[in-house]
């Protein structure tokens, strides 16, 4: 088998590593994550320039024309840098959902903007009490003579405080956890009756709690057919948790040669921390565990690109494998560190800390382990 | 600390928490009346205290405290669709780790036992160390999990009493992220785990 990337992957690949190795030192993405709108402006118009907004998308709609496998290198790269820039919440979530379902109109005027970089989205896949069932949607919305009627709220929503669009699902027909009966909306976040507590994220990163109060919602504005909202919310999250996973595997990439760079420079009795049969073993399973999550991650990424019907399966295996090897690998990084791991001025606790919240994202170890026993 | 020469330098924690420093001493005069004990006497006197301190990290009080807590809050199930206490792998982890406690408590009680008729807790207080910091962190990880989502906001103002603004999530949700990371300190400090294993290879077992 060929596991090589191709030409395109290869220029990609590289162009986002130069990236970071000239403008994304580490400093720098601290500065931005604690700006106030939580990442560079700047940076996202290169990222817009540079094309990489554009990757998931047909050429027709002005894409790359690329899958999964393409997502795959931008975040596995970006998991490298620690990019706290809001593509996943554009550029895989909300055009994920956009790039399923929309209208010729509807991608005229919000997924070409998406990948122009002019537009912020994001997609509001979690409600407060449903911790990672996609399903349990009790927002509700009611059609009138002008359009639709939204009620609600939604937690963690990635980038929500910056977001000028957020597609919501709401529910137009059936019981709360009922898969059917799910309608998608396109929500300008500056709508009446829409607000939005939005906060920084232990990883450095941004969400928002949304509560819609009545919102009036256009007809124009429903995404794909009224009560059939599940398949496109479900797929667009299938795709961020492949993006996140490759995010992790990346992360993983840089703990693995940082713990082991230090252990060869940390000396203690007089030799290297490294020299120690004890620490190399365990560096031997940090290295391991970053080779296994690289191998499963490169089936998930050809399996979903082929629309295989492992694809679900390749997935839940995949968040299963990053949220249990990937966090035991974080937190010994941050031990073979000793104390430097626990300081906020090291990289590395920031790199276990993005770890950890991916770990959480889109349904943790239990949820996928659940899915693949079931 | 006030002599001159003396420097403090706050260093905070990857959870954005101010609770230790580095301390610099340049050319510090200290009279010889303030010296503890023997001179050159200071590792053994150390490591006396070390032993001590070894046994109260065990903290396995406040284990047993945060356990019962969070067998509480799970069952109190506030985010309503699936509620933890019907999930049988997040029971089953629980049901686990208050093995391991138990286990540590009487391992504990043993040590004390030994104090109680004249003994030092001896070497293996280092035992005791290195299990009562890997129950803390698992209990550490199963808040984590527990919050879902709701482990991940990054809000601390929201648990200062005079906080007036709209919470995000159950205090005890986000807050289980930062004890999360901040108590990775715990396998750490009081001479690491790893430290602790070479004192049980060479002392307990004479290799």
């Amino acid at each position: 088998m060929d596991f090589s990337l191709n030409e395109v992957q290869e220029m990609l690949a590289d162009s986002i590593d130069k990236f970071i190795e000239n403008e994304y030192a580490f400093d720098t993405r601290q500065k931005y994550a604690a700006s106030e709108s939580g990442y560079s402006d700047a940076v996202w118009n290169t990222f817009a320039e540079l094309g990489w907004t554009a990757v998931p998308f047909s050429e027709a709609d002005g894409g790359f024309d690329g899958d999964q496998r393409d997502i795959m290198v931008v975040m596995q790269c970006f998991g490298r840098g620690l990019i706290v820039e809001p593509y996943l919440a554009n550029v895989v979530l909300a055009g994920g959902v956009l790039k399923r379902v929309a209208s010729a109109e509807q991608r005229e005027r919000w997924l070409h903007p998406i990948i122009g970089g002019e537009l912020q989205a994001s997609l509001a896949f979690a409600e407060p009490q449903a911790r990672y069932d996609l399903a349990d949607v009790a927002t509700t919305a009611s059609e009138n003579r002008d359009g639709w009627i939204l009620n609600g709220n939604k937690g963690f929503v990635l980038n929500g405080g910056t977001a000028d669009l957020i597609i919501v699902p709401a529910r137009t027909a059936g019981e709360q956890s009922d898969s059917k009966g799910i309608t998608l909306f396109a929500v300008s976040a500056n709508a009446d009756g829409v607000s939005l507590n939005a906060y920084p994220t232990v990883d450095g990163l941004r969400a928002a709690e949304l509560t819609l109060d009545g919102v009036r919602v256009d007809s124009d504005c429903v995404l794909g057919d009224v009560g059939n909202g599940l398949a496109a919310l479900d797929a667009a999250v299938d795709d961020a948790t492949l993006a996140v996973c490759a995010e992790a595997v990346g992360i993983m990439q840089v703990l693995k040669d940082k713990t082991v760079e230090y252990s060869k420079s940390r000396t203690q009795f007089g030799v290297p921390i490294g020299s120690f049969q004890a620490l190399q073993h365990r560096m031997v399973d940090m290295l391991t565990a970053c080779e296994q999550a690289q191998s499963l991650l490169l089936w998930a990424a050809m399996t979903c690109a082929a629309e295989d019907d492992q694809a679900k399966r390749a997935i839940s295996s995949l968040k299963y494998l990053v949220s249990t090897s990937g966090q035991t690998l974080g937190e010994e990084a941050v031990q073979l560190h000793g104390g430097m791991g626990v300081t906020w001025d090291l990289d590395v606790a920031h790199y276990f800390k993005r770890l950890t919240a991916i770990g959480q994202l889109f349904g943790d170890a239990d949820w996928h382990l659940d899915k693949l026993a079931a | 600390m006030k002599t001159p020469g003396v420097t403090v330098k706050p260093i905070i924690l990857l959870d954005g928490v101010h609770e230790v420093n580095e301390i610099h001493f340049e050319d510090v005069e200290v009279p010889v009346e303030n010296l503890v004990g023997e001179e050159g006497k200071g590792w053994t006197y150390g490591k006396v205290l070390l032993q001590h301190e070894r046994a109260n990290i065990a903290g396995v009080a406040r284990s047993r405290y945060r356990v019962r807590r969070l067998r509480a809050q799970v069952e109190r199930s506030v985010r309503g669709a699936a509620p933890m206490a019907s999930d049988k792998n997040f029971m089953r982890r629980l049901a686990a780790v208050e093995v391991e406690l138990k286990a540590l408590e009487y391992t504990e009680l043993r040590t004390l036992a030994a104090v109680a008729s004249g003994k030092a807790p001896g070497p293996e207080s280092s035992i005791l160390k290195i299990k009562g910091t890997e129950i803390q962190q698992a209990i550490d990880a199963l808040y984590l999990k527990a919050a879902g989502y709701y482990a991940l906001p990054y809000v601390p103002e929201q648990y200062e009493p005079d906080f007036d603004d709209e919470a995000v999530g159950e205090a005890r949700e986000s807050q289980s992220s930062l004890r999360y990371f901040n108590n990775r300190k715990a396998s750490i400090y009081g001479g690491s785990n790893e430290i602790q294993k070479n004192i049980i290879a060479k002392h307990v077992l004479g290799l």
